[in-house]
């Protein structure tokens, strides 16, 4: 998997999405993305972005506070495990089924 | 191309506020919302729709056009043409094309107009779907990622190839490195459904699978096969060629070796991953064969080998 370990500025991130720098903290304090601190200056890492869009959308254009992003981050995650062991399972019984 | 009833599409009658639009827009979007539905084409769809029936009925003038030809758009251009050329006659016609339908509203931050209905295209142009609503932000959207799998046989892992494959339509041509495991996902950036307001396109996620081998087993690194040996050969000590997954190798047989003895192949295993030359050990567990369809003579000197 790639993994960027580009370290971008809160900052930088507020002013592009438009976003108050709470909300980036209040997420860093549902564990929902990991702030980086350098030398007093917050960072955040490249690779998490895709999953600060996604909360940025959840909160600002569907309205959804932050306890119910941290249970829909929790429980998406359990939705593409199982969706990943369904095609797995489904993946097997098509070998199984051209073997009988 | 199909008239849309975007108040049927957020439930809603002709007369519904703005504020209604709004809410029925939010309610709907958190049910449907791609970010919420990973891997749904059919909420994804709905999605759009949802989003499609906003953009009109959230934007004032986008409504009125909308409930003033409603059903009859497509003339709506003549009739627009044919109006201004009896105002100028100095005569007017109330006749015509009046409006069908209640309006709703709702502003689109998320889709452009390439994700539009050819109905909203043809009705409010290309353009209007993007960034109609004028909202906070013009929100861009990563492309929704998808997912594939693909069963290759343990030979075929074994070496660097090339499979091309279609999914969407798309054909993809991928590398597959050697010693990609069962189960193991590649990401392929880019290779996703395309971005929304010019945002990136999704990734393309491949899980493998690995068709089991008849001859090879693999756990890791490592490969294990059972060798079959004859009698002789596993008393006496001798050479024994064998198969590997890169070819015949010739073993020498320590004398008075034990069936079910293992033996190690260093570096004969399977390739790591993304290590080139490296690679794991080939284990050989030795089967020994009892020798069948003895002359007299054979099974005579048997005899008297048990007996010594």
């Amino acid at each position: 998997m790639h993994t960027s370990k580009e370290l971008i500025p809160q900052e930088a991130c507020c002013t592009q999405y438009n976003i108050e720098v709470s909300f980036i903290r209040q997420l860093s304090e549902y564990g929902l993305i990991d702030i980086v601190t350098v030398e007093e200056k917050s960072f955040i890492h490249g690779d998490q972005l895709n999953e600060l869009e996604k909360f940025i959308r959840l909160h600002y254009d569907l309205d959804i506070n932050m306890e119910g992003i941290d249970a829909i981050a929790h429980l998406l995650t359990k939705v593409r495990n199982l969706q990943s062991e369904v095609s797995h399972l489904k993946t097997r019984l098509q070998i199984f089924n051209a073997d009988v | 191309m199909e008239f849309i009833d975007y108040y049927k599409v957020l439930g809603l009658d002709k007369n519904a506020s703005q504020d209604d639009v709004k809410k029925a827009y939010r309610k709907l979007a958190r049910k449907h919302h791609p970010d919420l539905n990973p891997n749904d084409k059919e909420a994804n769809k709905k999605f759009q729709q949802i989003n499609e029936a906003n953009e009109v009925l959230s934007d004032p003038e986008k409504r009125k056009k909308y409930d003033q030809y409603g059903k009859d758009w497509q003339h709506a251009e003549e009739f627009e043409k044919a109006k201004q050329h009896q105002q100028r006659s100095g005569y007017s016609s109330n006749e015509g094309y009046g409006g069908g339908f209640g309006g709703g509203n709702f502003s689109s931050e998320d889709f452009s107009s390439g994700d539009f209905s050819d109905f909203f295209n043809s009705m409010f142009g290309s353009a209007a779907g993007a960034g109609g609503g004028g909202g906070r932000r013009q929100a861009q959207f990563k492309g929704q990622d998808y997912n594939a799998e693909l069963t290759i046989t343990l030979k075929e892992a074994f070496t660097t190839h090339k499979r091309t494959f279609t999914i969407h339509d798309k054909n993809v041509r991928i590398t597959v490195p050697a010693g990609i495991a069962d189960g193991q996902t590649i990401k392929l950036k880019g290779y996703g459904a395309p971005g929304l307001n010019g945002g990136p396109a999704g990734d393309l996620y491949i899980t493998f699978h690995i068709e089991e081998d008849n001859t090879f087993k693999r756990f890791g690194n490592d490969l294990y096969a059972t060798v079959e040996l004859d009698l002789y050969t596993a008393v006496l000590g001798g050479e024994k060629t064998i198969d590997t997954m890169d070819g015949k190798v010739k073993l020498k047989v320590n004398a008075e070796t034990q069936n079910g003895t293992k033996t190690r192949l260093k570096e004969k295993g399977f390739p790591i991953y993304k290590e080139e030359g490296k690679f794991g050990d080939l284990i050989i567990t030795w089967n020994i064969k009892i020798p069948t369809g003895l002359t007299e003579k054979q099974k005579e000197l048997f005899r008297a080998l048990s007996q010594s």
